[in-house]
């Protein structure tokens, strides 16, 4: 009765594809990159527009596992986050200072729109009020930013040099390593929140089971807001990284597609895991970038589709996603 | 000195439908109280207008402080720990993240908590790292009781720790609850279909019939009174 019992998980034939998949996807990679330096640049620069897919793919799910809502607004924050980072650096601050600045106006900023705008409609206890009102907020954030800046395309310096390094004869931009680095560092920051401090225990448990969070003392409705602010700030690492790249751009629509590829990494990671997102991501980034690059007649105007097609293909086929979550449950 | 607890013509509703109509009970510290009475009667119920899941109306006091719209987890913060039906386990969660949440409110260290909770639940130690929803039902009630535990609480509310589960473990869980009492000194207010059970481990009980309390005695009292037995506690 309160013996050990064995936990083992049951290994399906289907538990095997993924992981397959998985490795069979890396080996690609890396057999690619070891046989042509041209495969191997393009799939740094495809994992650098990944990883900015996976950190604002993550900040979807941050949402979405609390409560249960696609927050359509992300994008939108996020290009209005990287405007501020790029009025402060036109005021004269540094890139750094800019950065770490505006992550903590993202912060706030996210919290204030939980606040002001998605509060009041969520007590209602309807998601598709929730969504209308986050698609109200996209439109509202990417006004001002028009209003604000202007329409006109804008140069977002950047925190690397526009230098190459050469590792075995293939150059490698310093601007796809460390815009990977930034963004796998800003997730893997978050998750050390989530997994080591009281706070994020306090926000899985508040995401997990409100009812019974309350019951211990844990105040869900802050953690909720706490969870946009930090979401924010993933989109606002997000933002500043993709403007920077030389195929986005400082414009009111930059994130507009990043956005379709961060649901498309979310959908693909299974919607309620974070790993799931980055893995997403970073597999959309570089897979997409390879197909645009050696198969000729997909244009860059092809890719979005793609990626919407893969989606789709993920929602049909296995709607929980490459992550999804099979417990081993008793009850 | 006011009782620990004290509830004066409590109701509550569930949308029109209303389940307490003026519930009267007083639990003093140091307690057992437990709650009988049959399916529907507001046992749960009034549980959950004592932590606030639930909007009350009427006077509900702990420890003379009026509650009036403190949410659950203003009266968790006030010293209340509720062991919900269904436990309210985190099944995500390993067995420590649900311990350490029972704490969650508190600053310092847990080591002293996670002693004195651990010598009531020593299996728990070496399973610290299990995911909780993979411990049996009887495991997972007891994990929500350490974890209530965690909270240091001074009233204890517990519902139905005997669903669904085996005669043993449920021997094990109320041997629990009396040890934490006279260890520990925790008031308990108690909620369990089993009438035996639950007149064994407590020092007084409430009958509560349609969302009333029908009458409230010593459990001696009440064991030795055959018709209450027969007509209330179908024993």
């Amino acid at each position: 009765m309160l013996g050990v019992a064995a936990i083992r998980r049951p290994r399906t034939p289907s538990g095997w594809i993924v992981p397959g998949l998985l490795a069979a996807c890396c080996v690609f990679l890396l057999v690619g990159s070891l046989s042509s330096s041209l495969f191997a640049q393009q799939t740094v620069s495809g994992l650098a527009n990944g990883g900015i897919y996976a950190s604002l793919g993550v900040a979807l799910v941050l949402i979405y596992r609390a409560t249960q809502v696609i927050n359509f607004s992300q994008g939108a924050l996020a290009t209005f986050t990287t405007y501020v980072a790029w009025q402060l650096m036109s005021w004269g601050l540094g890139y750094w200072p800019a950065f770490v600045l505006t992550l903590g106006i993202a912060f706030v900023g996210g919290i204030a729109v939980e606040l002001v705008a998605i509060r009041p409609v969520e007590r209602r206890g309807n998601v598709l009020t929730v969504v209308i009102a986050s698609i109200g907020v996209l439109i509202l954030v990417e006004g001002a930013v028009g209003w604000i800046w202007g329409s006109e395309v804008k140069f977002m310096p950047s925190a690397f040099p526009a230098r190459a390094i050469h590792v075995g004869g293939v150059a490698f931009s310093l601007q796809d390593l460390g815009t990977i680095g930034v963004s796998i560092a800003a997730v893997v920051v978050l998750w050390a929140l989530f997994q080591f401090t009281k706070v994020g225990l306090a926000m899985r448990a508040a995401a997990l089971r409100p009812e019974a969070a309350r019951l211990v003392g844990v105040r869900v409705s802050w953690m909720l807001s706490l969870g946009w602010g930090l979401a924010a700030v993933l989109g606002a690492v997000a933002g500043m990284m993709a403007a920077a790249s030389p195929s986005v751009l400082l414009q009111p629509s930059m994130m507009d597609g990043v956005l379709i590829y961060a649901f498309a990494a979310a959908v693909l990671g299974g919607l309620e895991s974070a790993a799931g997102a980055v893995v997403g991501g970073l597999a959309i980034g570089a897979l997409l970038n390879l197909l645009g690059s050696y198969v000729s007649w997909v244009t860059p105007q092809l890719l979005l589709p793609a990626a919407f097609v893969l989606m789709l293909v993920v929602l049909l086929v296995k709607p929980s996603g490459l992550f999804g979550r099979t417990q081993v449950r008793r009850v | 000195m006011p009782p620990l607890l004290a509830l004066r013509d409590v109701e509550a509703r569930y949308g029109p439908l209303r389940a307490l109509h003026g519930v009267t009970l007083e639990v003093e510290e140091g307690e057992i109280v437990a709650l009988l009475g049959a399916n529907g009667a507001g046992k749960t119920t009034t549980l959950r207008a004592v932590s606030g899941t639930v909007r009350r109306g009427g006077r509900v006091e702990l420890a003379g402080r009026p509650l009036a719209r403190e949410g659950p987890e203003t009266v968790a913060r006030l010293g209340v720990a509720h062991v919900p039906e269904g436990r309210g386990t985190f099944s995500e969660l390993t067995v420590w993240e649900n311990l350490r949440l029972g704490a969650i409110t508190r600053r310092g260290r847990l080591d002293g908590d996670l002693r004195r909770v651990l010598g009531f639940f020593p299996w728990l130690d070496g399973r610290r790292n299990q995911q909780a929803g993979t411990l049996s039902g009887g495991e997972q009630q007891m994990l929500a009781l350490a974890r209530a535990m965690m909270q240091r609480p001074r009233l204890l509310l517990v519902d139905e720790p005997s669903l669904g589960l085996a005669p043993l473990v449920v021997a094990e869980i109320f041997r629990i609850i009396r040890e934490l009492n006279e260890r520990e000194g925790t008031t308990v207010l108690l909620v369990e279909q089993n009438a035996r059970h639950s007149l064994a481990v407590a020092h007084r009980a409430y009958v509560l019939e349609t969302g009333r309390v029908a009458f409230g005695a010593p459990t001696e009292e009440l064991a030795r009174n055959e018709s209450i037995r027969k007509s209330y506690l179908g024993y």
